[in-house]
């Protein structure tokens, strides 16, 4: 399968009044045409600047994209110019983000905002635009989509609003569709009903997805490929089942163990990963997530591990084999 | 500790907000039923979970209960004694042995103050402790559960958000209550800090032998903790039974769905699984459906019958209770 996005050493810091902050501390990572690429991790690891990066969306100042390539159809998306890159996002790139509340702008009518890229990217005049509006707020399952159309984003439900931006999203045939924390604001059953819908349209469409995500379960049922992240880095990257069956990085597992399962068996202590997430300003020095690992060792303190291959399609950056013995 | 004593009894609370319309004159137009008639008990030293989606009554509920919301009809009995029914100075006695925590970390803790007084404020309140023996017991609170002693003169903005939350237990143990209302208590942190969280709360259980109301709408969390889970469906609970009844065998349409919704962390079982895809939100709870409050949503619904009647909540069996005319 062709490539469709390959990231080459990102970085992405901030220069904020206390320090530099490294958000994203140099990640590669790639996508295939119509792959589903999962990105897990806690708040403050680095998976939103990571993919924004990639999309230019990052504000400068005071963020910066320091160093790395992206590489999307055989052009470099961090060295466009800005008309270029205007191009391409909404149009061959489209992102969901995770707040419909606050993404839709309340002032304008949900015709306009979802006409928008269509007038713009496909030359369509108002009148196609708002015919295809209709059309596409009728395929996500908005009911009464001709009437409801001259509607404002606050006569909407949340679920309601993350259908009209997957409507944004999906209304130019992107080839790749970023979806950031999409259902964290949701209820499980509206959760549910999205997750539904953009499987559907994936495989109706042949979109490559890149999910953003803190819940483990929503990747489980959704992804083909997991990212894991831990402060700015990747630190684990396998094909989905083989993640949650073999995984070979202490935070991994960490994650792992400290979910509650709905189908456990019986009421077993959680284990939880102790300690706190590092401070991205004074990074130590080794492997970042050391300070919290039951497995570390001296040299995890002075080096940071590089993500090595310890499988078939799979990649983990630690020195120690979690399975039992060393490396 | 006799087995099995009720600590709280609920009946038929009902908790419904005015809507008011009218610049001068306010006129009553209508209400928001947000909790419409629950019936409930908890046992000393058990944790009944309460779940349901966002605006289904659940925090209104916990809010009710402890008369921070005075309820609009009903009876809330604690160790017997009817609050609805308590004022003044009775009510602020019996406070002492009904606590909360709360959901955001960040909004309820107050920045102004350090933590020692934080934690020590309903010792003062109540009229508890004073002087150097207030201190010593802040000390020993920030201790059990599991902060250091001297993190007394901090502020909050000096604390994680799972810190945080540890300080908000620690208040709400400063009286030695024994029921606490848990509103949320680890929605808003990140899940390896959440399992922090539940153990420190389970931990406390067993020590204090306290009664929690867990309110939550992750249902593998509430799973996790709680002896008897009820879900709530726009101000009516719909299904109350023990945790490994409601898991194996969910009788309400409703319950079926909301469990099918909740991701499973492993690839394997998410492949096999079915979903039930509810369509449509959830209605307003100021002009909720006539009869049953879900048939609007629900896929083995039978006109004349749900659309008209209200189901009675009523025991189907051994400590199952259920809202449904299609339960048998």
């Amino acid at each position: 399968m062709a490539k469709l996005l390959e990231v080459k050493g990102l970085k992405t810091q901030f220069f904020t009044q206390d320090g530099v902050v490294t958000a994203v501390g140099g990640i590669s990572y790639d996508l295939n045409e119509g792959e589903t690429l999962g990105v897990v991790g806690e708040s403050g690891c680095g998976k939103s600047v990571s993919v924004l990066s990639v999309m230019r969306l990052i504000p400068v100042p005071p963020g910066r994209i320091v160093a790395g390539e992206a590489w999307f159809q055989g052009r470099d998306l961090l060295t466009m110019d800005q008309e270029e890159i205007r191009s391409v996002r909404g149009n061959k790139i489209a992102m969901i983000f995770q707040d419909p509340m606050t993404s839709l702008n309340p002032v304008l009518t949900i015709n306009r905002q979802v006409s928008e890229a269509l007038e713009l990217h496909l030359d369509m005049d108002k009148k196609q635009a708002r015919k295809r509006s209709i059309e596409l707020l009728d395929l996500l399952g908005i009911p009464e989509a001709a009437d409801r159309i001259d509607d404002y984003p606050h006569q909407f439900s949340g679920g309601m609003r993350q259908r009209v931006m997957i409507a944004m999203a999906m209304s130019c045939n992107p080839q790749l569709l970023i979806a950031d924390e999409p259902t964290t604001a949701l209820d499980v059953t509206i959760q549910a009903q999205i997750i539904d819908l953009v499987t559907r349209l994936k495989e109706e469409m042949g979109t490559a997805v890149i999910w953003i995500t803190h819940d483990m379960g929503v990747i489980a049922g959704l992804a083909e490929r997991v990212n894991v992240m831990y402060a700015g880095y990747i630190v684990e990257s396998a094909d989905v089942k083989e993640l949650y069956a073999d995984p070979r990085h202490p935070y991994t597992l960490g994650l792992l163990r400290s979910l509650p399962r709905l189908d456990a068996e019986r009421r077993e202590k959680l284990t939880p990963i102790e300690g706190l997430p590092p401070d991205l300003i004074d990074m130590p020095p080794g492997c970042p997530f050391a300070p919290r690992c039951d497995y570390a060792i001296e040299r995890c303190l002075v080096e940071n591990p590089k993500l090595e291959t310890v499988a078939r399609r799979h990649t983990a950056a630690c020195w120690v084999d979690v399975t039992g013995g060393k490396r | 500790m006799p087995e099995n004593e009720i600590l709280l009894e609920v009946k038929n609370l009902k908790m419904w907000f005015p809507i008011a319309q009218g610049i001068v004159f306010q006129r009553h137009i209508g209400d928001i039923k947000a909790v419409d008639g629950l019936n409930f008990f908890i046992r000393r030293g058990e944790t009944l979970g309460l779940v349901g989606e966002s605006g289904c009554g659940k925090t209104t509920t916990g809010r009710s209960i402890l008369q921070l919301y005075r309820p609009t009809a009903g009876d809330v009995y604690f160790e017997g004694q009817n609050l609805c029914k308590l004022k003044g100075e009775p009510l602020r006695r019996m406070r002492r042995k009904m606590q909360m925590i709360f959901q955001d970390p960040y909004a309820s803790l107050n920045p102004r103050m350090t933590v020692g007084h934080i934690v020590g404020e309903p010792l003062e309140v109540h009229n508890i402790l004073k002087g150097k023996d207030l201190r010593d017991r802040v000390m020993d609170l920030l201790e059990v559960v599991g902060l250091n002693r001297y993190f007394v003169n901090r502020y909050p903005h000096e604390f994680s958000g799972g810190q945080r939350q540890r300080i908000g237990v620690a208040r709400a143990l400063a009286v030695q209550p024994d029921f606490i209302v848990c509103d949320e208590p680890v929605s808003a942190l990140d899940v390896s800090i959440q399992a922090q969280v539940v153990n420190l709360l389970e931990e406390l259980q067993d020590k204090f032998g306290l009664t929690y109301l867990f309110i939550a709408h992750d249902l593998s969390v509430v799973k996790h903790i709680s002896d008897r889970v009820a879900v709530m469906y726009l101000g009516k609970i719909v299904e109350l039974t023990t945790r490994e009844e409601l898991y194996e065998n969910p009788l309400h349409p409703y319950t079926q769905a909301l469990l099918s919704a909740v991701p499973i962390p492993d690839p394997v079982v998410e492949a096999k699984r079915r979903r039930i895809i509810l369509t449509g939100d959830v209605p307003s709870p100021a002009n909720p459906p006539k009869g049953c409050h879900f048939h609007t949503r629900c896929g083995v619904m039978v006109a004349g019958e749900c659309d008209v009647i209200e189901p009675e909540f009523r025991n189907v069996g051994k400590e199952h209770w259920v809202a449904c005319h299609r339960v048998k």
